[in-house]
């Protein structure tokens, strides 16, 4: 399992030189502990359980409210009087420590997505979040980690956490994806082979020439679903496309750098996509892949079809959908969910004439949020129904009823699937 | 902490999720004692009405995959588990339950030395587990000296009071 490490004068990767930076050190080594300076911290309604540790712990007030971003997504509005006292807790924390960067109902989307379209975490950053699929900031070429809400108090109280270095597994990928294959149907192709526990406290990079000619939407959508292998964090080193992505909205200085070509990796995993199909992640569990034109041949009906979460709700996701959708039905006794993962995404779909191209197809197209994603909010599944998703879990019980059987695919795949009524090839609809 | 830990036994497969934990739909729930009633409903669902203060959880691989909610910790620490004992942990999970001051134990090997209402001991400070009833044990690495320093602060609430106080940066109560 541990294999090599990076002896005392190999280089480091990607995320060794980003930690080395935040903890003030010319090299780290994996295993070694280290404190790090955080460059920002994000919290959600699960930021509202920080609010009694960090007065329990004493702390005056937050270290840098310049570098706190707090933003509701999983019930926004608030549908339960539960969701509206955590709403209440954090605007009142947001008050009193004076922290101006709240994106409250109106001005919401998901976490990650706000982070992500407002600059909040550019290249070389040390970025913490109180949500698992933080991860997904790591596509700036950063070290995005999600954190429980105790640990964000102190990282709230002291700007800093201490951390181990991960070792890092990287994934190199090359060949050209095909038509209607997507770089979601990639990452579940790696989710199949790492598996849900293969990447447990470590870091994941990807390289390689098809990353590389991937749009940052794209990369959001990899790195999204490195939570799925139980990593640390995962990313993709800043490059030209970054760079253009992240210049005009950067809110803080950026310290992109790049792996040392001498870099030692755990192991390498290389994979290549050329005339892959597109990928389907069966019941229970999101490393449960199998190619979707297998599972098409099963007649799998549907009840609900979502397509939307922080993994594939951006507005290219949407375009892809709706491409799909256009001068098409959903298919009778199907509930097609469509969510957009901001405002600033939800505005743009209306612009592009996208909501009406749902709206007249028979899907439901809501307002920015995490949705149908977690079965606490909207879209919940009863037992025994099947939900054809463009999220990242598919855990018993994730969209409501444990019974519940969910498939995670590509937003075009979404599409397909809706219209047909059983999960179906996105590619015959191209 | 406590360096012996002693209990009853509930036994748990692999990949137990924080779905199976706390269900997304308790996620608005703040009340530890509220929250507890729900503890494990998907995975072990007869768990939250019998269990006993001071019980342990023994598990497969992967305990605690899924989401960062520290609700799923929080709960089974609510409910009075006094340690977990793994095969191995999901990440978030792990720094969870430590940084609230819930010992989590990787052991390889645990799972198949217990069954269910086994009682069990656990040293700390020496890294074994034992099974009271077969004789049966397996060792693990102790944790490291940071980790058992959290543990024994009471979690990391206590460790960074403790630090502000030192630096003189504690609020006037
Ligand atoms: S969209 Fe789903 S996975 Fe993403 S933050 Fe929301 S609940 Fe979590």
């Amino acid at each position: 399992m541990s294999g090599r490490t990076s002896g005392p004068n190999g280089g480091m990767t990607l995320a060794e030189k980003i930690l080395a930076r935040a903890s003030g050190l010319e090299r780290v080594v994996p295993g070694q502990i280290v404190e790090g300076q955080v460059d920002l911290a994000m919290m959600h309604e699960q930021g509202a359980q920080t609010v009694g540790p960090f007065h329990q712990m004493g702390a005056p007030r937050v270290w840098d409210p310049d570098r706190v971003v707090i933003a509701i997504d999983h019930w926004v509005p608030a549908s339960t009087e539960g969701a509206a006292v955590l709403h209440r807790i954090l605007r009142k924390f947001a008050q009193e420590q004076h922290l101006p960067h709240f994106y409250d109902v109106g001005r919401h989307g998901i976490c990650h997505q706000v982070l992500a379209e407002d600059g909040w975490v550019v290249p070389g950053d040390l970025a913490v979040g109180t949500d698992s699929h933080t991860n997904m900031l790591g596509a700036m070429g950063a070290v995005a980690a999600g954190i429980g809400p105790t640990e964000m108090a102190a990282v709230l109280a002291l700007g800093r956490l201490w951390l181990k270095v991960p070792s890092t597994i990287r994934v190199d990928v090359h060949g050209k994806l095909g038509p209607g294959v997507t770089a979601k149907d990639l990452v579940l192709r790696v989710l199949g082979e790492i598996k849900t526990t293969g990447a447990t406290y470590k870091s994941v990079e990807y390289t390689g020439p098809t990353i590389e000619a991937l749009p940052m939407t794209d990369r959001f959508t990899i790195c999204n679903m490195t939570t799925e292998m139980g990593a640390k964090c995962g990313l993709i080193a800043a490059d030209a496309t970054t760079m253009e992505y992240v210049r005009p909205i950067a809110k803080h200085a950026m310290h992109p750098v790049r792996a040392d070509p001498d870099a030692s990796y755990e192991r390498t995993l290389s994979i290549d996509v050329e005339g892959m199909p597109p990928m389907v992640a069966c019941p229970y569990s999101p490393d449960n892949v199998r190619p979707l034109p297998d599972v098409v041949k099963e007649g799998v009906g549907v009840d609900q079809v979502f397509l939307g979460s922080c993994t594939n709700a951006r507005i290219e996701d949407l375009r892809e959908g709706a491409r799909i959708m256009k001068g098409q039905q959903v298919a009778p006794g199907v509930r097609f969910i469509v969510s957009p993962a901001s405002t600033k995404i939800y505005e743009q779909a209306l612009h592009e004439g996208l909501i009406e191209v749902f709206t007249r197809s028979g899907a439901v197209f809501t307002n920015s949020s995490c949705s149908a994603c977690f079965g606490g909010n909207m879209g919940i599944l009863a037992p025994d129904e099947v939900c054809a998703s463009s999220s990242n879990r598919n855990f018993p019980g994730r969209m409501g009823a444990k019974e519940a059987r969910i498939y995670l695919m590509s937003p075009a795949a979404t599409a397909a699937t809706a219209i047909r009524g059983r999960i179906a090839d996105p590619r015959e609809y191209l | 902490m406590r360096d012996l830990i002693e209990g009853r036994v509930w036994t748990l497969g692999d990949d137990v999720d924080t779905d199976g934990i706390i269900s997304g739909k308790y996620l608005t729930i703040i009340d530890p004692d509220e929250l507890k009633k729900h503890v494990l409903e998907i995975a072990l669902p007869e768990f939250a009405g019998q269990a006993k203060s001071g019980d342990l959880l023994v598990a497969g691989v992967n305990f605690g995959c899924g989401s960062s909610r520290e609700h799923a910790p929080q709960a089974l620490k609510a409910i009075g588990v006094s340690a977990i004992v793994a095969e191995s942990f999901a990440r978030i999970f792990f720094r969870n339950a430590i940084n609230l001051g819930l010992p989590a134990i990787e052991a390889p090997g645990v799972r198949k030395i217990f069954d269910r209402f086994d009682p069990a001991r656990v040293e700390m400070g020496r890294g074994t587990i034992t099974n009271l009833r077969t004789g049966a044990s397996v060792r693990f690495p102790p944790l490291p000296e940071h980790l058992l320093g959290l543990l024994e602060a009471g979690g990391l609430v206590e460790k960074v009071r403790q630090e502000l106080e030192r630096r003189g940066g504690r609020a006037p109560a």
